[in-house]
């Protein structure tokens, strides 16, 4: 009987996590027509093969720009959250509102927004030209630059967050205790504080590195040659140019990439929170 | 010391494992999942589009289409007309044209603008049409250098016409649009607009007059060169460049024209898809392929007349985006109706007006250059071309079968997808 208040929640995954991932495992191996859509399953394994061989390239780069733009998320969200946790008083509720405050705005526009702030003789980098800080022709839109960008700009939220959480659990006790015992600033930041955040680093990392991997608007909007990331070849492939085989075999492999990454980290990270989800 | 005396059967009970009845229960749940996954992913699979298969020129099943049945149908007046946007005459947010058709036949005509990419929307309307349901609309635009046309001419999904009342269509089209590659007879369609992708720039920058296709892989406008990140559009270019003619090309040629497109990639800051006409304005580009209509409405109603559209020697590409009414329609004799009183040369004038695309009906010049003064539009060789113009014309390669198509994605969509 307990089981029955489940139901609706067990409902929900079936329908919208469980046999949507069952699809797209099926589908890789399928062969499919592109025009009838007409698909059966081959057990085409070598789908797989050629998918990587065609678009490593692509997925090393998605996962350079994930990754730098997170790496570039937890050290701006790092002193945020810091701030917030540690001295954000009585007002601590409405600077996280601040903080998600653009979050209220469409994600493609926010992006959009970007693109027309670092147009070529646009708000930024006009002046800047006029003032022969920079080269009359140099831009910044069309490179990985502004991609990164986009995306750590975009993210930001979902590294603050987790950061702020367990910064804000650390009892302030344990920092007087550690004081009374004659430790330095630095040695409190490095042995106390960083210790007991590490979960909420790695709930940041996950929670920006996932979502910023996959991520398909910024290279579309910002990006120029070269740029493009998986997700873009994922959309196009289910959208467009139509391989459903091809896209999902490619989903597959960033599901499977997250998830052997995301458990090694959790591993080399020491955080026991992992095994207890196991 | 002795040993303890220990019953045999308590040290097995001690140091063998022993499952509990959760282990048990937990191990089972998990073979049954894998047993039953291996079996879903087995299962998986979709059929084929089952619908009106073959539908040649005798009609779809049914005998929908046919004279016979065009003669069973009355009007219901009203009607709903699924186009692209911009592509209509709007005067204070009304359509002039479809008032004066409402008033002339008392149809009632339902206008709306969903329609802003074919595969996107052959994908929207594709599951209803697979049930044998109406899609909502009448009257849709397709473009023909896409497969979503082609597709549903080859499922049977479009209503052959009533050739019998294609008056005004067949008194004032245009050759171009009259008997096309892709709908001989025009059995299925008529074409709304066409245009040009064709080569457009800014005269600030580029003072010197382009005339050929290889000025999109001149060095001098490195950085600064725009392409399209479109398939159809960036392979037929690629094809241009090298010479061939993209209607008769071989899978051959499009390995050679992708590999001339790969040798220009230094030189492009970026693959756009319509937002190129934004990058012009911004000067972010100098050069780009562009769409004929875009670079006229900028230059002439948005207050950018540095830009410039222009037919390399080589030849621009010439689409055509084509009126048919999709199976199971239930509006069929209105949408007829509507269909050919478009090509009336007046009505046509005051859309071609707003729109500056290419016009269908090459009597309407003289009626925009008179009637609604605008000699802009009526004396601009994108509108109205002229023959030398139109020997400049290319049609695109239509795909023979689905090996076709994916041969063609897999050689030029690697090129703007790096």
């Amino acid at each position: 009987m307990p089981y029955a208040l489940g139901a609706p929640g067990f409902l929900w995954l079936l329908i919208f996590f469980l046999i949507p991932l069952v699809t797209i495992l099926s589908l890789s191996t399928q062969t499919c027509d592109p025009i009838t859509l007409a698909c059966t399953q081959t057990w085409n394994f070598k789908e797989f093969g050629n998918v990587l061989s065609t678009y490593h390239v692509e997925f090393l780069r998605s996962i350079a720009y994930g990754g730098l733009a997170t790496l570039i998320d937890l050290a701006v969200a790092f002193p945020v959250a810091y701030w917030i946790a540690f001295r954000g008083g009585h007002r601590k509720n409405f600077y996280l509102l601040l903080l998600l405050l653009p979050f209220f705005v469409s994600f493609v526009i926010r992006t959009l927004a970007w693109k027309f702030l670092l147009a070529d003789q646009g708000i930024i980098l006009s002046p800047l030209k006029t003032l022969h800080l920079l080269p009359a022709d140099y831009h910044v839109l069309a490179t990985s630059t502004a991609v990164v960008a986009g995306i750590a700009y975009n993210f930001l939220p979902f590294t603050a967050l987790p950061l702020y959480v367990a910064l804000e659990r650390i009892d302030p006790r344990v920092l007087e205790a550690s004081r009374d015992l004659y430790a330095s600033n630095r040695t409190v930041f490095v042995k106390i504080i960083l210790p007991l955040a590490v979960p909420g680093i790695f709930a940041a990392f996950l929670l920006t590195f996932v979502p910023a991997v996959g991520d398909f608007v910024n290279a579309q909007i910002l990006g120029g040659v070269s740029n493009t990331m998986i997700g873009n070849i994922i959309q196009d492939k289910f959208l467009t140019n139509i391989d459903y085989p091809a896209a999902s075999a490619l989903s597959t492999i960033l599901l499977l990439a997250m998830l052997i990454g995301i458990f090694a980290y959790g591993r080399i990270l020491g955080t026991r929170t992992i095994e207890e989800y196991i | 010391m002795t040993e303890p005396n220990i019953d045999p059967a308590l040290l097995r009970g001690l140091t063998e494992p022993r499952y509990s009845r959760r282990q048990i229960l937990r191990a089972g749940a998990v073979g049954a999942g894998s047993v039953s996954l291996a079996a879903i992913l087995a299962a998986c699979g979709t059929p084929a589009v089952t619908g009106n298969n073959g539908a040649a020129s005798s009609g779809a099943a049914g005998g929908v289409g046919t004279p016979a049945w065009w003669s069973k149908q009355k009007l219901t007046h009203e009607l709903n007309f699924a186009n692209w946007p911009y592509y209509i005459d709007t005067a204070h947010g009304q359509h002039p044209t479809i008032q004066q058709f409402e008033k002339q036949t008392n149809i009632k005509v339902n206008y709306t603008e969903p329609i802003d990419d074919n595969t996107s929307f052959f994908a929207k309307i594709r599951p209803q049409l697979q049930q044998g349901q109406y899609i909502g609309y009448d009257i849709i635009v397709l473009t023909n250098n896409d497969a979503p046309l082609g597709e549903m001419i080859q499922f049977g999904w479009l209503i052959p016409l009533d050739q019998a009342k294609m008056t005004n269509f067949y008194a004032h089209a245009s050759s171009l649009v009259k008997n096309p590659t892709w709908d001989p007879g025009n059995q299925y369609t008529m074409a709304w607009q066409s245009g040009y992708t064709c080569i457009g720039y800014n005269t600030k920058f580029i003072k010197e007059p382009i005339d050929s296709i290889e000025s999109l892989w001149n060095p001098q406008y490195k950085g600064k060169i725009g392409m399209m990140g479109i398939a159809t559009e960036l392979g037929s270019f690629g094809l241009l460049a090298t010479g061939v003619n993209p209607a008769t090309s071989t899978p051959a040629d499009w390995t050679k024209a992708a590999q001339k497109l790969e040798a220009q990639k230094p030189l492009v800051r970026s693959y756009y898809d319509q937002s190129y006409i934004d990058a012009l304005k911004n000067e972010d580009i100098w050069i780009s392929m562009v769409w004929s209509g875009d670079v006229f409405q900028a230059a002439q109603y948005q207050g950018y007349p540095q830009l410039k559209a222009v037919i390399p020697k080589e030849g621009g590409m010439f689409w055509t985006d084509n009126m048919c009414i999709p199976l199971y329609a239930q509006h069929p004799l209105d949408a007829m109706t509507y269909m050919d009183s478009v090509y009336n040369p007046q009505v046509q004038a005051q859309i071609e007006d707003y729109n500056a695309y290419v016009c269908p009906v090459p009597a309407s010049k003289e009626i925009i250059a008179t009637q609604l003064n605008d000699p802009t539009v009526a004396n601009s060789p994108t509108v109205f071309p002229p023959p030398s113009m139109i020997k400049l014309s290319r049609p695109y390669y239509q795909y023979k079968n689905s090996t076709d198509l994916t041969t063609w994605n897999n050689t030029f969509v690697p090129v703007y997808q790096s």
